[in-house]
């Protein structure tokens, strides 16, 4: 099969437009004869539920939780990026576009990049007529702030809860879809496997988590809304639930799995304390708005910080990309704080953090204006460290967080099996190979509402006519049979090791081999290493209790198995990548100041990877840049 | 640290529950409540027990799925935080922690600390949103909005759905919930045009689901993770009168 990226014709600005115009649509009449299976309610997932349910399609959506509502995209704390220029500070949408080409180091399709800026400003305007109580001015206009990346100001938030305000949103746009009957709600079933029917998506096999009940169902299209894997490193700044199932099943029944490696670690969460934590909090990156991130200049100072002299402390970020500062990008933010760490700079109880020093600002804004712009933060890390922050500086650390990586879409938001798409984190669509702050839940609540409803009706145009299969077809039966052969076998080893005894051992190979820094003998090593966590998971699991109940062991066990077989997946890609880009940094390839060196020549393209048989075949879709010259991403 | 857990086990809603103790060791104090939660399940499996089940997903605070009763208090011993956010330092060394589910009519047991609150979806349901399509918005600065109002919608619109509310209640009512909502929408003007309905829904869909009724103890306003106030409730009830009288 060839990759056909299917970009529209006509100039960048007008592409979108000429898609709209072209694609085939469907009636309203016809549209209520077609069903649509959703799985996830988060921002994408609850956005196009709803959004294609008042189109008029029948939408069955799917969340592992007990509420829609509580989607991890509740977590996102930040805020939001449009390219409204409300601040009148030179912003643009060519702008974003290109900031968020760059910041993704110059590894997404323009004609898509593009496309997430044209409809970011339509989004506020959307999220503010349902209700979202974003942060006003006095004069009642809306207010913004910065992330990391850009030097203008078009970021909207919600004080720190912007993600929860949205999905808030979405939930109850869903909520009234549901009252209106065009949504069916399954709370508390997790997707297990994907159906196909003649090599279209056909349909799911889902297990309520309340009662063990395995089930089948039907639909003409499928949507994966799954979010993202990093979980896949244990400790991240995921909800403990999040998983690659969904898409890593969809992968090992055809769909291709693009750039699996370019995962994003985020500077500033909360650092590990114990061995037993089983997450990372994040503090959200608009802190650095107005934090100063620093270490002592000393060698394992062992001085409290509030005895460490102005001169004797190491502003790195400020040192070493003035334009920026500590606004840097992410995954150049997270480097640098580990070049420090590494180097003994390190602070805090295991000499694994950095810290942010919110002094300058307090003395130079007042503690009220602080804590109007971040107290929710200051409250919840307060809360969990028992530090209060308006005394004496955080403490952080990087800790896994975004995956850029994802199942391979075209632009409708398609993936290489047909009838199934992946909408917002799941996919491999704008973010290159480093997501810019704010740029996720504008990307993932774009696809949800206004992409996906908008491309889907192109290829169910043509399955009116099709056969509707039910759910007694043979295949549908067969997949159903190995879902609860899967369940067996893994009961059925009932050896002398726990889940997360595996999950740890999973995590900690990850997060020294392919999270910040990667090496070609390092990746080498765990790939092997892996493979044996795999063996021995099937030979040495333990799960108590059993599959016609609910066990929260047994989902844990199901979505470890898949963690391990992408984690491979994972470090073969960054293996084949044979130069440094956004996130994905290999130490072979740097420049003499230690920055990405990326390979044009060689590596234009975004790796695609093809399962088979326990194997990976990559193909290659090269990146054409026809309106922006790659230049080196500098934030100096 | 060692701690003894006094646990409410229940297999399903159709049989009786009952307190199991488990002594813990091993355990420090940087851990989360729910980590020596995850540590004693561990254990569990290791001496081929089932897990006990209980609910979790962001533990940072802000999904609202966990939440269970400790020690008599609706997420535990400290005010305003999640279940998630609790953490073994707040208990001493042999301490007796009695853990048990949320107990409300309206949230029947699903399995051991595990409750379906589905009620509250089913509440939001009744008209929890603003009748308008995806695609339909006017530009957003067509709807200016004074900072005061925002930040009172914001304010109450915080409310993470976890049901210590009604937990802590001791009439099991959902005022608070239902109002935080009532009042975040009712107080913008893109919630205005339905105004009444949503109200005058949102509270026969919460009697209906058989929480009990609000006798202003202010036992909620003490646990809610999102300190929204018990001042909520007033509001909805002025709204409420309003309503029946012009909605």
């Amino acid at each position: 099969m060839t990759l056909d990226a299917k970009i529209p014709e006509g100039k960048l600005e007008d592409k979108w437009k000429n898609y709209q115009a072209t694609s085939n649509l469907i009636n309203p009449a016809n549209r209520k004869k077609l069903n649509i299976i959703v799985v996830g309610s988060g921002l994408a997932g609850a956005g196009a539920a709803a959004t294609l349910a008042e189109l008029g399609y029948n939408v069955q959506c799917f969340c592992y939780q007990d509420s829609a509502r509580r989607a991890h995209s509740v977590a996102a704390q930040g805020g939001i990026n449009a390219a409204k220029n409300y601040q009148h500070d030179g912003d643009s949408v060519w702008r974003m576009f290109y900031d968020t080409l760059k910041g993704g180091d110059f590894r997404s399709r323009e004609a898509n990049t593009y496309r997430l800026a044209e409809l970011s400003a339509p989004l506020i305007d959307h999220f503010v007529q349902q209700g979202v109580p974003f942060a006003r001015e006095y004069g009642g206009v809306l207010e913004n702030r910065s992330f990391g990346g850009v030097q203008v100001k078009r970021t909207f938030y919600a004080r720190g809860q912007t993600g929860q305000q949205l999905v808030l949103a979405a939930y109850s746009q869903l909520s009234k879809m549901i009252r209106a009957k065009k949504v069916e709600m399954l709370a508390r079933h997790e997707v297990l496997d994907i159906v196909l029917i003649e090599g279209k998506a056909k349909g799911v096999i889902a297990r309520d988590l309340a009662t063990g009940e395995i089930k089948r169902f039907v639909a003409d299209a499928v949507v994966l809304a799954t979010g993202g894997y990093s979980r896949v490193f244990r400790l991240s700044t995921l909800a403990v639930g999040c998983n690659g199932s969904a898409i890593w099943k969809a992968h090992k029944k055809g769909a291709y799995f693009a750039a699996p490696s370019f995962t994003q670690i985020h500077p500033t969460a909360l650092p590990q304390t114990s061995k037993a934590q089983s997450k990372l909090t994040l503090m959200s990156e608009s802190l650095r708005n107005d934090g100063r991130i620093w270490v002592p200049k000393r060698k394992d100072d062992g001085r409290k910080a509030k005895d460490i002299p102005e001169e004797e402390r190491d502003y790195y970020l400020e040192r070493r990309y003035p334009s920026f500062g500590n606004l840097a990008p992410r995954d150049i933010a997270s480097r640098a704080a580990k070049e420090r760490i590494d180097a003994g700079h390190g602070v805090g109880q295991l000499k694994n953090a950095v810290y942010l020093d919110f002094k300058h600002a307090i003395e130079r804004l007042g503690k009220d204006t602080i804590e109007e712009r971040y107290g929710n933060l200051f409250n919840m890390y307060e809360k969990i460290t028992g530090i209060d922050a308006y005394h004496e500086p955080m403490t952080i650390s990087p800790a896994a967080h975004f995956s850029m990586g994802g199942l391979w879409v075209d632009y409708e938001l398609m993936t290489s099996i047909p009838g199934l798409y992946a909408i917002g984190e799941c996919n491999y669509s704008d973010h290159g190979a480093n997501r810019l702050g704010a740029n996720s839940l504008l990307q993932t609540s774009i696809d949800g509402y206004f992409i996906l409803p908008n491309t889907i009706n192109n290829y169910l145009a043509g399955e009116l006519g099709a056969k509707h299969p039910g759910a007694d077809h043979p295949e549908f039966m067969k997949v159903e049979s190995e879902v609860r052969d899967l369940i067996k076998k893994i009961l059925e080893v009932y050896g002398h090791r726990t889940v997360d005894d595996f999950h740890r051992e999973l995590g900690k190979v990850m997060w020294h081999e392919c999270a910040m820094s990667r090496n070609k003998a390092g990746l080498e090593k765990a790939i092997v290493q892996i493979k044996n966590i795999k063996t021995e998971f099937w030979k040495n699991v333990k799960v108590t209790g059993q599959a016609n109940e609910m066990n929260t062991e047994l989902e844990k066990a199901l979505r470890l198995a898949d963690f391990i077989e992408l984690a491979i997946l994972m470090c073969t890609d960054a293996l084949q990548r044979d130069e440094s880009c956004g996130a994905h940094f290999r130490e072979e390839y740097q420049t003499n100041e230690g920055e990405a060196l990326r390979n044009d020549d060689d590596f234009a393209y975004v790796s695609v990877w093809e399962y088979n048989k326990g194997d990976f075949k990559l193909h290659k879709e090269f990146l054409e840049f026809e309106y922006v010259q790659p230049t080196v991403r500098s934030y100096k | 640290m060692n701690v003894i857990f006094k646990i409410w086990r229940q297999e399903h809603a159709a049989v009786e529950g009952y307190f199991k103790t488990y002594e813990v060791d091993g355990l420090t104090e940087d851990m989360s409540f729910l980590e020596a939660l995850d540590h004693l399940n561990e254990t569990l499996v290791l001496i081929n027990e089932k897990v006990i089940a209980f609910e979790s997903d962001c533990r940072e605070g802000i999904c609202g799925q966990c939440g269970v009763f400790i020690n008599g208090r609706a997420h535990g011993p400290h005010q305003h935080i999640t279940t998630c956010q609790l953490h073994m330092r707040s208990f001493k060394d042999g301490d007796t922690i009695v853990v048990e589910p949320w107990r409300a009519e309206a949230f029947p047991i699903v399995k051991d600390l595990v409750v379906d609150r589905s009620a509250f979806d089913r509440i939001i349901q009744q008209g929890a949103y603003i009748t308008a399509k995806t695609g339909t918005a006017p530009e957003a600065y067509a709807i200016p909005i004074s900072k005061e109002i925002s930040e009172r919608a914001m304010d109450v619109a915080a409310c993470i759905g976890c049901g210590a509310c009604v937990a802590a209640c001791k009439n099991a009512s959902a005022a608070l919930f239902t109002s935080a909502k009532i009042n975040h929408l009712n107080q913008l003007p893109q919630g205005r045009p339905e105004e009444h309905s949503r109200l005058l829904d949102m509270v026969a869909q919460m009697e209906l689901e058989n929480f009990g009724s609000c006798t202003f103890t202010a036992a909620c306003e003490v646990e809610c993770p999102a300190e929204i106030s018990i001042n909520s409730i007033a509001e909805m009830n002025a709204r409420y009168i309003k309503a029946k009288l012009f909605g």
